[in-house]
């Protein structure tokens, strides 16, 4: 397959999913918001600037993380690039680009989700409004993602647009689990309080995890376990293991005819899924949940640029 | 205005109905105006979803227009059809045996029945192609001719386009437009589908593969990219035709051979179908600073490793200057009658022709030789004072820069406008493929209308429509 078309692919798939995880993280900000349970101290809103990787977009130009200004930015701030809008409109113009590659129901699901943004982006923000805009990407992607699932050929095309989905993920989930170092309780003797516990289970919501967490370990939300849902349960979508589960497979189903040319990628990929698959969650806590974090960060956009090197030109 | 002609309405109007609009007018008595005004929107709705939009350059605000779509559809019968047809192949084979004399033996020229001044100084003229065969010896592959109508017998060509003509994916999606609409119509008419034009097209190119070509010829289409005006028409075709759409930097030639870079590394193409111009194509061999192209294309395509389509220097054909001599090709090469006549045209390069074209300026069309898309033109009987008296002196300085034209009383076809249902002036662009193997044309075309009332300036570029275009067969 034509490696723009790939590099297209890919992109499309990583800035639908980026828009998706974004109004999850302000949706959850939102009902935090409502249901504070420290009045004199919110965290939501610079959560959820932290967990979306954009704090230094972000605090370049405002001091303080405060719910109108982090909606701008996250949703609609034309100069933040993650920004929802920004994200659907990147992922319009990439699919605009190689239109071929895309099934006629894909096209639908990007094009007619732009084309509606228009009306949300003329509009005044009510907070009705936003509730309504954020359901509305989730459903937008969630289509989008279910008609090429749907609709596509199971060929080289599929496979890109899969890597950009799951390394996209992988990465929000690695933030996301991050956010709890970056913020920080008011007190220390806070740990373990119900500010913390409200915390804990934000995270859990963004991912949309709180019933697959009662099922599988039928406790109270407890941070070890967290963490071990998100880092290393295959059965769990949106986890770090399940990502890279899928990120190996569709590597390796990429037609490939000089394997010498996708072998770091490939080595990259699975030594990850193989670290992500047995890792201890009680060790990477003794050691260092957050240096974890940033490693698989790390890791996750090195194998981008090796996949990108060896497959894209 | 010029004298009142009598316009010929190709329904009927004000008079009897013509057979084959007997539907048409029924449907259009039986239908209630408020559900045809609903139609009417819902059909702009669906071409913005489906995406179908056509840029125009000189315009701002929306980079992606909509071309008004029409839903009275535009009808022939099978019998008007047919002989339409004969004669549009008839005239393709002409014009591609003419390129190929032009960079071969020039026969027509050694046989005195064209100057060769008329080749080798129009700017449409690549050297480059001296002496180069083609598969079948065919070098407009995709050509779109323009006809008009003025009465019921009478067809005239406006003009060829042998580079890369546009519009066919109107010809497409206008009925599938159409059909889901109105789906009811198209049980009661019987209408020849268009639908199997990207097979057909397919087929045309697979057809051209070129002399060196291993084996399955690998077939892409090479766009300028997503800013073109016809982007849509081009992601249309590849889509239907199965085939990658490329842009330049895709393309890489080496050792006269040209691949594309793939995931997995570079893997040979045989024929491109290009939607770049030929002066855009090849940095090494056409403008230097061209970034759409391809360096060393033109090399592969010598080297027998590749073919173009259309040919670089098919335009030396649809050169307006060139046009004149049309009907002559078709003797000359064919030993034929024209089936389809050439509008009466005034060589201006000609002291008579230019005598007469600057005694009747207001009621001629004047055109630039190596214009396009309506620009440099001159409509007489609308024309002001000052537009006469700046084309009197262009063509005094450089009269064979110019051709003229009577202004032909093109026929009129039932269209939506504000007021209601009025007639407006229509032309017809029938696409002819010309393969290796054989000559094919798919029964339709893209039917192009002036909205504006009297107007007779169809281009999409100032404020024509389209509208489907039906051959019933029976």
């Amino acid at each position: 397959m034509l490696a723009r078309t790939a590099e297209s692919l890919f992109w499309l798939a990583r800035y639908m999913e980026r828009a998706d995880y974004v109004a999850r993280l302000l949706q959850v900000a939102g009902h935090m918001n409502a249901v504070r349970v420290d009045s004199n101290h919110s965290s939501e809103w610079e959560s959820a600037i932290v967990a979306s990787g954009c704090s230094e977009g972000y605090f370049a130009l405002h001091e303080q993380a405060d719910e109108a200004s982090v909606i701008q930015f996250l949703a609609f701030e034309k100069d933040n690039p993650s920004s929802i809008v920004n994200c659907i409109d990147v992922a319009r113009r990439n699919a605009r680009a190689v239109r071929t590659a895309l099934t006629a129901d894909m096209w639908e699901a990007v094009n007619s989700s732009w084309q509606e943004l228009a009306a949300y982006r003329s509009a005044p923000m009510t907070e009705d409004l936003l509730t309504e805009f954020l359901d509305w990407v989730k459903s937008r992607v969630g289509l989008f993602h279910g008609v090429c699932s749907n609709t596509m050929l199971r060929r080289d095309g599929f496979h890109f647009e899969r890597l950009g989905q799951f390394l996209e993920r992988a990465d929000n989930t690695a933030r996301l689990l991050d956010v709890k170092y970056h913020v920080k309780l008011p007190q220390l003797s806070d740990v373990g309080g119900v500010v913390d516990y409200y915390q804990w289970l934000a995270i859990l919501r963004v991912v949309g995890a709180r019933r697959a967490y009662r099922v599988l370990f039928k406790s109270q939300v407890e941070p070890a376990q967290v963490a071990e849902l998100l880092i290393t349960r295959n059965e769990f979508p949106r986890s770090l293991s399940f990502c890279y589960q899928n990120i190996t497979q569709h590597l390796d189903a990429i037609e490939v005819r000089d394997p010498r040319r996708t072998a770091e990628a490939s080595r990259q990929a699975h030594a990850l899924y193989a670290d992500l698959r047995f890792a201890s969650v009680d060790r990477v806590i003794g050691e260092g949940l957050h240096e974890y974090l940033t490693d698989v960060i790390e890791r996750t956009e090195t194998l981008g640029a090796a996949i990108s090197e060896g497959c894209l030109f | 205005m010029g004298e009142a002609k009598p316009v010929f309405d190709e329904m009927g109007w004000p008079d009897e109905v013509r057979p084959p609009y007997a539907l048409i007018d029924a449907w259009l008595k039986s239908v209630p105006a408020e559900q045809l005004a609903m139609k009417h929107r819902e059909a702009e709705i669906l071409f913005r979803r489906i995406g179908i939009t056509f840029a125009v350059y000189t315009e701002g605000g929306d980079p992606e227009r909509l071309i008004p779509f029409d839903s009275i559809p535009r009808v022939l019968a099978q019998a008007e059809w047919q002989r339409l047809r004969r004669g549009l192949e008839q005239r393709a084979r002409a014009l591609n045996a003419f390129i190929h004399d032009v960079y071969h033996d020039r026969e027509i020229v050694r046989a005195g029945r064209i100057p060769e001044k008329l080749i080798l100084h129009n700017s449409e003229f690549r050297p480059e192609m001296a002496g180069m065969d083609q598969p079948g010896q065919m070098y407009s592959h995709i050509a779109g001719i323009d006809m008009v109508r003025t009465g019921p017998d009478e067809y005239f060509v406006l003009e060829d386009n042998c580079r890369t003509p546009s519009g066919v994916s109107y010809m497409v999606e206008n009925r599938e437009v159409m059909q889901r609409l109105f789906p009811d119509l198209f049980r009661r008419n019987h209408v020849a589908p268009v639908a199997h034009y990207p097979d057909e097209l397919l087929a045309t190119l697979q057809s051209l593969a070129p002399a060196n070509c291993p084996g399955e010829p690998t077939i892409v289409l090479l766009t300028p990219g997503m800013h073109n005006s016809a982007y849509y028409e081009h992601a249309f075709l590849a889509d239907e035709m199965g085939i990658d759409l490329v842009e330049g930097p895709d393309l890489v030639v080496s050792h006269d051979v040209c691949y594309q870079r793939t995931t997995a590394g570079l893997s040979r193409v045989d024929v491109i179908y290009r939607r770049i111009d030929d002066d855009y194509l090849d940095p090494l061999v056409f403008k230097p600073e061209s970034m759409l192209g391809v360096p060393g294309l033109h090399f592969a395509h010598r080297a027998g490793n590749l073919t173009l389509t259309n040919a670089i220097g098919a335009g030396i054909a649809d050169d307006k200057a060139v046009y004149i001599h049309v009907p002559e090709m078709i003797r000359f090469y064919l030993g034929e009658e024209p089936l389809l006549s050439n509008v009466p045209t005034h060589d201006c390069s000609k002291p008579d022709d230019l005598r007469y074209v600057l005694d009747h300026l207001d009621e001629l069309v004047v055109k630039a030789v190596h214009g396009s898309g309506g620009y440099g033109m001159l409509v007489g009987p609308h024309a002001s004072r000052e537009e006469l008296d700046k084309f009197r002196h262009l063509l005094k300085t450089r009269p064979a820069d110019y051709i003229a034209q009577p202004t032909l009383a093109l026929s009129t076809v039932p269209t939506f406008v504000d007021s209601g249902i009025a007639p407006r002036h229509v032309d017809l662009r029938p696409f002819v493929l010309c393969g290796a193997d054989k000559i094919r044309v798919v029964p339709g075309g893209l039917t192009r209308v002036a909205l504006k009332e009297g107007s007779l300036v169809v281009n999409s570029s100032q404020g024509g429509g389209t509208k489907d275009t039906w051959i019933l067969e029976s």
